[in-house]
């Protein structure tokens, strides 16, 4: 029963996402399906290739590469509330891109991605011996140090685009958008693509991993090298989607979260379904920012933290027993997210 | 496997005091002993899961440290005593994740056969989809002790596998444990308070008192009033029953 349960889960969330996709390839400014497009002297073949299918690709690489960034993360740091997000991954790559632009402002996509890279992965690694030092007693102190210890980079990370005149460069990756993600910006599949396969391919490592030291010397799983690649594998993500759209937060945080409650952690089980729902949750992102103040469009990173907060809160609800810090974490988490808008 | 002069220090204090022995191979061998008095960190030595400060560890000639930790996790498995997956695995993914040194991620259908037994060894076959976390303490103790089973290993440690099992399962669990090394030619060490199945159940019985080891032989040999009197400072009185000795204390 279990096996067919499972398949049907992922069939229904593949069917879903192609509905959603094909119908977000015809939401927009210039309308695809009348003649308008053409009087406007863009092909409507044009529109598709140079603006629809590249943004589509874009929004369904954040959604899948957010969601496995959060399950590696949340799996081999045995917390269900680290995430990219709360592991100050998020915000080590956008220092690393603002450390890019002031050595080297004539940076390239790909120099960029690398900066960004390199300081996620210190970022993340720093958090992470920090959160093995202090063995906290309480899985909610782990994300909310994380969260801490972000704003302080995020804070750094502000004060020296202040410093050096970048604020306005800067906000760009501040504020993920899909906007401004047009042809010739693939680059994301790229990058994004085959790291998920590498993901899958040692999803059972990582699942080792998550059970802790004992159990992965006994099954002779080498601790430190997979909990090294692991991280290294979510920051490299992290960072991809970062340098193409810009910060893109709760998905990490969520999307596994909520897969975990259905399929189980096992990764090889859950991996598909999560991925397959973070490209279904930010794609309706997307359409809902894109439909709601039409012909205008709203930053995404906006509809996620109103609709990721919501959610944040039910999932906390559900995993803890009720208290007041708990609550607490998540109003923190809301009022981050409305301060990304101004 | 042998030890020669295995010495474990935690902070100034000698918890492991050059411990040498040989466990006979193809025998059930009981670590007993009272709390604190070391029998887990030996196990863990063993096993390479703790360093060692002093001495030596062997498997099978060759310095456990030495060993591919892959390589080894074919050969000897472990559990320890206490198991906290904070992880929502189903019984069987549990109990496979036994399979991985063998076959990593792709199960061969002799895999599934392995899990398969271990989980009926275990009486666990109606809990097989059950998640692990939505467990009894008893039934979860079972899932992780089916997971080494299902590691099929020459040498298997078990460190108090008795623990959280009532009277029913822990003598099924002794049993299994004797047909492992009865019928499958396994070595098995494990960790026992409960002395009457060491008595019962074991070939050899290793008792620690205070990183040291107190005594050393058969049943027959180290099961006897003034020598787990001094082990235990408790007063105990032996009978025999079905040609076994039994004690009892009070
Ligand atoms: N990680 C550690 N750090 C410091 N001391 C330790 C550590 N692990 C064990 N010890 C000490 O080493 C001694 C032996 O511990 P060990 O766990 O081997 O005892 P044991 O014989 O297994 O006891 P029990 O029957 O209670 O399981 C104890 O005094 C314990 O306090
Ligand atoms: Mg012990």
């Amino acid at each position: 029963m279990g096996i067919i349960k499972e398949r049907k889960i992922t069939v229904i969330l593949a069917g879903t996402l192609t509905l959603l996709s094909v119908f977000s390839l015809f939401v927009g400014v210039i309308d695809l399906r009348g003649g308008a497009a053409a009087a406007g002297g863009l092909g409507r073949l044009d529109v598709l290739l140079i603006s629809r299918l590249p943004r589509l690709l874009a929004i369904l690489c954040t959604g899948v590469g957010m969601s496995v960034a959060g399950l590696i993360m949340q799996q081999l740091c045995m917390n269900k509330f680290v995430s990219p997000t709360t592991g100050a991954t998020l915000s080590s790559a956008q220092l690393g891109i603002l450390l890019a632009l002031l050595f080297m402002p004539r940076s390239t996509l790909w120099s960029r991605a690398a900066f960004a890279f390199a300081s996620a992965l210190t970022g993340t690694w720093l958090f992470i011996w920090f959160i093995q030092r202090i063995k906290f007693k309480d899985t909610v102190m782990v994300p909310l140090v994380g969260m801490m210890f972000g704003n302080v980079i995020g804070g750094v990370t502000s004060l020296l685009a202040y410093r050096y005149e970048m604020t306005q460069a800067l906000s760009t990756w501040l504020v993920g958008h899909f906007a401004l993600v047009i042809r010739g910006r693939y680059e994301i599949v790229y990058l994004v693509l085959p790291l998920i396969v590498i993901a899958f391919i040692f999803a059972n490592h990582f699942n080792i991993v998550g059970m802790g030291k004992t159990f992965s010397k006994n099954l002779g799983v080498n601790y430190g090298v997979v909990l090294f690649g692991g991280l290294t594998i979510a920051a490299a993500i992290t960072a991809s989607i970062v340098v193409v759209v810009g910060s893109v937060s709760y998905i990490g945080l969520i999307v596994p979260n909520i897969v975990s409650m259905f399929k189980g952690d096992k990764i090889r089980g859950s991996l598909i379904d999560a991925a397959l729902s973070g490209a279904i949750f930010v794609l309706v992102c997307d359409l809902i920012g894109r439909v709601v103040i039409a012909p205008y469009e709203l930053p995404i990173e906006l509809i996620i933290g109103i609709l990721g907060s919501v959610l944040f809160v039910a999932i906390l609800i559900r995993r803890l027993s009720h208290g007041r810090k708990h609550i607490s974490l998540g109003r923190v988490k809301a009022s981050r997210a409305i301060g990304g808008i101004q | 496997m042998r030890s020669d002069a295995l010495t474990k220090i935690y902070d100034g204090k000698t918890v492991v005091d050059h411990i040498s022995f040989e466990i006979p191979k193809g025998k059930v061998v009981s670590f007993i002993g009272p709390n604190g008095a070391g029998k887990s960190t030996v196990i863990g030595m063993l096993s390479r899961l703790i360093a060692r400060d002093g001495g030596t560890a062997e498997f099978e000639g060759k310095d456990v440290a030495k060993w591919k930790s892959g390589e080894l996790a074919k050969r000897l498995a472990i559990l320890t005593q206490t198991n906290n997956i904070q992880m929502k695995l189903t019984v069987w993914e549990l109990v496979a994740f036994g399979r991985f040194p063998y076959s990593g991620s792709h199960l061969t259908e002799r895999d599934n056969q392995a899990v398969r037994q271990a989980i009926e060894y275990m009486e666990l076959t109606d809990l097989t989809d059950s998640f692990i976390d939505e467990l009894s303490g008893g039934q979860r103790q079972r899932a992780y002790i089916a997971m080494v089973i299902a590691q099929d290993t020459e040498y298997v440690l078990l460190d108090e596998p008795t623990n959280n099992l009532d009277i029913y399962h822990a003598s099924n669990m002794m049993k299994i444990i004797r047909r492992l090394c009865d019928e499958l030619g396994k070595t098995v060490i494990l960790v026992l308070h409960e002395i009457n199945y060491a008595a019962f159940y074991s070939d050899v019985i290793c008792a620690f008192v205070d990183g040291k080891i107190a005594a050393f032989g058969s049943v027959k040999e180290v099961m006897n009033p003034t020598t787990l009197s001094a082990i235990y400072g408790v007063d105990f009185e032996m009978i025999e029953v079905n040609g076994k000795p039994l004690s009892i204390y009070y």
